[in-house]
């Protein structure tokens, strides 16, 4: 398949789209009809005649400030700004009058009478808005002498910046010129170049909604500043989410790459390989090398916005650590060997075979990941079932999100969120409940922000004073901050001031639930025991401020749940995921725009591996194993029988690796060992097997137990999709080919082929075509419709041949919605006086998930170790200051990390990260699950904490036995 | 799997089901564990519930009548 040239219009043009009723106007004699309230600006622009602008872009509202867009329109007086001046009816704008000319070619040359002429050696040279509006008003001359200037170091008059440093080699002599801020890893800001649009200051405040940036000055002093005075640009509040770069018409914020690499000259479209928003990005190279990566203004998930990692920290795909050649090993104690692919395709063939021919079909399994593509997953659960024989395969989620695809499978029929992120934009009222957006999905948190700036209300709960609690221009209605592990009990009593004060939707409950069913409910949550004021000694929530929340979501308007693992890691995850279903639909909150139950995923395609069948016990697209007429559609495409029963879960699958009746695990794009919880444990299963095969970029920490290395593609290497959280399949798109000389969905056939399957997809499109034919909820997704479309969201089937961002419209999938009971039972982590306090883990902005891609950029400036965060009281007992090592233990190990001392966290609360292998945040959680799924409660473990001199023993012994797993003996000639 | 995990996987399931209305509580806690729990584990568990179940909640004990036993060993 070709590459995929962009065929939308990618044009800035100018202002933000409006959604009015028609209006009709000319444009240097081009009719053209845009809705009310559009600029003449982007009015211009939709007739095809560009306006020359300065300030004016179509990611922010119109400012008004350049003066470089001025136009005559007839019968109206004076030269308006067209990027601040609405059509309307029969208006007739000229654009190129004798008279704006002159004040345009005016307004340039003061522009450039503070603006260094030293294009040819700058960064933004070809890609530079001064440069382009100077040729286009025709700049031949500048009138003024040198004078009072922001660019010229040396203060002599020169023209240009390399003028300067030839006249004062040494040395600065002008008190207005700053020098570039090279803080920031990613970009630089080049005071001496800044034209004072102020594209980023707005930038940061109306897209990313941080507010760190802004105008310190004023008139000719104006300058940009990073924040507080004596602030760069890393140590002040920017997130490095690169919105004010993006905005930047000159080389004033320069991605440092562009610096060093030139100008890009061609571009593909492709998805962010991070979390669940799915971004959608440029990918910008000269030839196979990747430039930079800028958010696509046309992705529907992120609408041109990004974050520092989908932005900035692709540098891991290059990154010298990268294991390019496959290897093998007799035993785990032996150093690594570099083999050709077909001596270690066979190497591990054989050793599967023989594994399962001396132990049983059952003794081999996958695990397929959530950061890999939809095929390449489809592919990994396909080995399993129909190459090894057996339903043993599971996904990273199974840790994340599987009480979602339980919980709201059992209320509304299917494993998905409601809405797409559009959606936000008619919120009224939004609960955040266990979930950081913040840190964990930037780009989405964004969105909300700019909602919330509108006037939404918000109600976080959490254990924690998140960032969204209170920050610049937004402050939650309500935070509820719970004692972790009694989400069950918060929730419950919310649905009881729902149903106690009458602010259920009873309409919409007697059209979409079984009434029946409601009142058996409703007489459950009426139960006094469940009231806040009853609840309140167990959740640590106060009862007003609780009935307060109940009622804003119930009766605010639009009520829309946005949830995250703090919800579904917990013995009760499957329970709290129900109780948010109820709530929706007791209050009608479901089915239309600005509503709905949320997951927000962790990773890129968490959705995509459930749906493609990862888990045990069901085949792609959520349908049970057991159901024979779903084998059977299987059965027909494989030509393979299909086992009926469920296959181990990954918890199952260490046990019995344990028990020694599982013995072989393909294990694709995941490092269990860092991040599964119970360390030892994990590491106890993997060292009981005989044949632990690791498909990745990275020696990572599960292949310490590894006796097949088989090298990874990463997300620029190869074609595929990955579903959002929005359930919206995205492209991923091949940008170079792959380093280790496969993509990851050829390396599975590889492995299968060894094994006599007998696979032959030349292209991931095929293997999109098998999912089509097999799953009802893809049936219409080909990758031409993806061309076409962008993106799509599932369902998309005859029904719904454009996709679906709306789930139960007119009815739940399921039929009518189901209330379940959702009785709290505390976890049987308990704190008591040998483990005093609450460890609560999460994410941070800078890194993601385990760390293997985030940790090898320089997002590690942000973070460069987990820190435990504990509240003040809690360290003053523990004779603790600021920065000292501290021992964390639990029941299950203990571990060594620095003390942040803070009072996000509440009394008893400690918070931790779960970045960095060495500090292993793992060893300390337990192995207490999900009563329903499993998924570890990696949200509460009873701990101590205490002072310590540095790293634990066990901290020492890993680091040594990792040392000697990771030894690499040089290919034999 | 320790003994102990798997009481403690069972009882989770059965102090779930024990809250929900109606009174076909055994049978729902077995089809929840006939519908995820690997071949093996329900042999394991049958076999533990055979020899007495210690330990077990009475749903839990109560749903090993309407446990599919697993037609082979693993």
């Amino acid at each position: 398949m070709k590459d995929f040239i962009i065929p939308w219009d990618d044009r800035d043009m100018g202002t933000p789209a409006k959604s009015g009723k028609p209006v009709h106007l000319t444009v240097d004699g081009i009719a053209v009809t845009v809705p009310a309230g559009t600029s003449v600006m982007r009015a211009a622009a939709e007739a095809g005649v560009t306006v020359p602008k300065l300030c004016a872009t179509d990611s922010l509202d119109a400012f008004g400030s350049c003066r470089l867009c001025v136009v005559e329109i007839e019968g109206r007086r004076g030269t308006p700004a067209s990027c601040t001046t609405p059509v309307h009816e029969g208006m007739v704008v000229h654009t190129q009058s004798p008279k704006v000319k002159k004040i345009r070619k005016g307004v340039m040359e003061l522009y450039v009478s503070d603006h260094p002429l030293d294009c040819l050696t700058c960064a933004a040279n070809g890609d530079c808005e001064l440069q382009d509006m100077a040729g286009m008003v025709g700049l031949r001359d500048v009138r003024y002498t040198p004078g009072d200037n922001h660019f010229d170091p040396s203060g002599s008059g020169a023209r240009s910046q390399s003028e300067a440093r030839l006249r004062m080699p040494e040395g600065e002599a002008n008190p207005r010129y700053t020098p570039k801020d090279e803080s920031n890893p990613y970009f630089t800001y080049d005071p001496g170049k800044c034209i004072v649009c102020s594209r980023c200051v707005r930038a940061c405040e109306e897209v990313q909604g941080t507010f760190a940036l802004t105008i310190e000055g004023r008139g000719f002093e104006s300058r940009v500043s990073a924040g507080a005075a004596g602030d760069d640009f890393l140590s002040s509040d920017c997130v490095s989410c690169g919105a004010c770069v993006q905005a930047c018409p000159t080389a004033t914020l320069q991605e440092k790459s562009v610096a060093e690499l030139g100008t890009p000259d061609r571009e593909l479209v492709t998805t962010c390989a991070y979390c669940g928003v799915g971004c959608s990005f440029k990918a910008e190279l000269n030839g196979d090398e990747l430039v930079r990566m800028t958010p696509w203004k046309h992705g529907k998930a992120n609408r041109g916005h990004s974050c520092v990692k989908g932005r900035f920290a692709y540098g891991y795909t290059e990154h010298p650590d990268r294991i390019l050649n496959p290897m093998i090993r007799e035993r785990i104690e032996d150093p690594w060997r570099e083999v050709s692919w077909e001596e270690a395709l066979s190497f591990a063939a054989d050793r599967l075979k023989a594994i399962q021919e001396k132990h049983g079909r059952k003794s081999v399994g996958v695990i397929t990941s959530s950061r890999c593509t939809n095929e390449e997953t489809y592919l990994v659960q396909k080995l399993t079932r129909a190459v090894f024989m057996n339903n043993n395969t599971d996904t990273c989620a199974r840790v994340c999100h599987s009480p979602t695809g339980y919980g709201l499978g059992q209320t509304y029929g299917t494993s998905a969120g409601t809405q797409d992120f559009d959606s936000v934009e008619q919120v009224d009222v939004a609960v955040v409940i266990g979930a950081n957006p913040t840190d964990g999905h930037p780009v989405f948190a964004s969105r909300l922000k700019k909602r919330l700036r509108q006037g939404a209300k918000l109600i976080v709960i959490d254990p924690r004073r998140i960032d969204l609690v209170k920050s610049a221009h937004i402050a939650a209605a309500h935070h509820l901050p719970l004692t972790p592990g009694t989400n069950v009990a918060v929730v419950t009593a919310l649905a009881h001031v729902i149903v106690t004060e009458k602010l259920y939707d009873e309409a919409f409950i007697r059209a979409r639930c079984d009434w029946d069913e409601f009142m058996a409910y409703a007489e459950f949550v009426s139960e006094k025991r469940h009231a806040p004021e009853s609840t309140a000694l167990l959740t640590g929530v106060n009862a007003q401020e609780l009935r307060a929340a109940a009622r804003l979501y119930a009766q605010g308007g639009n009520g829309a749940i946005y949830y995250g693992l703090g919800v579904t890691e917990h013995s009760q995850g499957s329970t709290t995921v129900m109780g948010l279903a109820n709530l929706a639909m007791m209050t009608g909150n479901i089915g239309r725009e600005g509503v709905g139950v949320n997951p927000l995923r962790g990773q890129n395609n968490v959705q995509g591996s459930c749906d493609m069948g990862s888990f045990p016990h069901e085949l792609p697209g959520y349908r049970h194993v057991k159901l024979p007429e779903v084998r059977k559609v299987f059965e027909d495409a494989w030509g393979v029988p299909i086992d009926p029963e469920p296959g181990l879960r990954i918890p199952n699958m260490l046990d019995a690796a344990v028990d020694g009746t599982f013995r072989g695990l393909y294990c694709q794009g995941e490092d269990i060992l860092q991040s599964d919880p119970d360390t030892k444990h994990v590491a106890a299963g993997l060292a009981a097997m005989d044949c632990v095969i690791v498909h990745d970029l990275f020696l990572n920490e599960t292949a310490n137990y590894a006796h097949v290395f088989l090298p990874g593609s990463s997300f620029l290497e190869k074609n595929g999709t990955f579903t959002n959280a929005e359930r919206r399949i995205n492209r991923v798109r091949k940008v170079m080919a792959p380093k280790n000389g496969y993509e990851d969905w050829e390396v599975t056939q590889l492995l299968a082929n060894a094994m006599g399957a007998g696979w032959a997809y030349t292209h991931p499109e095929q293997i999109m075509a098998e999912i089509a034919a097999t799953t009802p909820s893809f049936a219409g997704v080909t990758y031409d419709l993806l061309e076409e479309k962008g993106s799509v969201q599932w369902p998309c089937n005859e029904e719904h041949p454009e996709g679906t961002p709306l789930m139960h419209v007119d009815g739940f999938v399921r039929g009518k919605g189901r209330f379940i009971v959702t009785e709290y039972v505390a976890t049987d982590e308990k704190t008591g006086p040998r483990f005093p306090l609450l460890l609560t883990t999460g994410r941070i902005l800078s890194q993601y998930n385990v760390g293997a891609q985030t940790r090898r950029t320089a997002n590690s400036v942000w973070h460069e170790q987990d820190l435990l965060e504990i509240h003040p009281h809690d360290a003053e007992n523990r004779g603790l200051k600021e920065g000292d090592w501290v021992k964390l233990a639990s029941r299950s190990g203990e571990t060594t990390l620095r003390a942040k001392i803070t009072d996000r966290v509440s009394p008893g609360v400690v918070y931790t990260t779960f970045h960095h292998p060495d500090t292993q945040a793992n060893v300390v959680t337990t192995d207490f699950s999900d009563w329903a799924t499993n998924c570890p409660e990696y949200k509460v473990t009873a701990v101590q904490v205490a002072p310590s001199n540095g790293p634990s023993d066990w901290q020492e012994d890993y680091a040594a036995q990792a040392e000697r797993a990771r030894r690499i003996l040089p290919a034999a000639e | 799997m320790s003994p102990e995990k798997m009481v403690m996987m069972a009882n989770q399931i059965a102090t779930f089901f024990a809250t929900q209305p109606g009174e076909t509580g055994a049978e729902d806690v077995a089809a929840h564990i006939n519908d995820f729990w690997e071949p093996r584990m329900r042999a394991q568990y049958l076999d533990y519930v055979a020899q007495g179940g210690e330990g077990l909640h009475p749903l839990a004990a109560a749903a090993a009548a309407h446990i599919h036993a697993p037609s082979e060993k693993a």
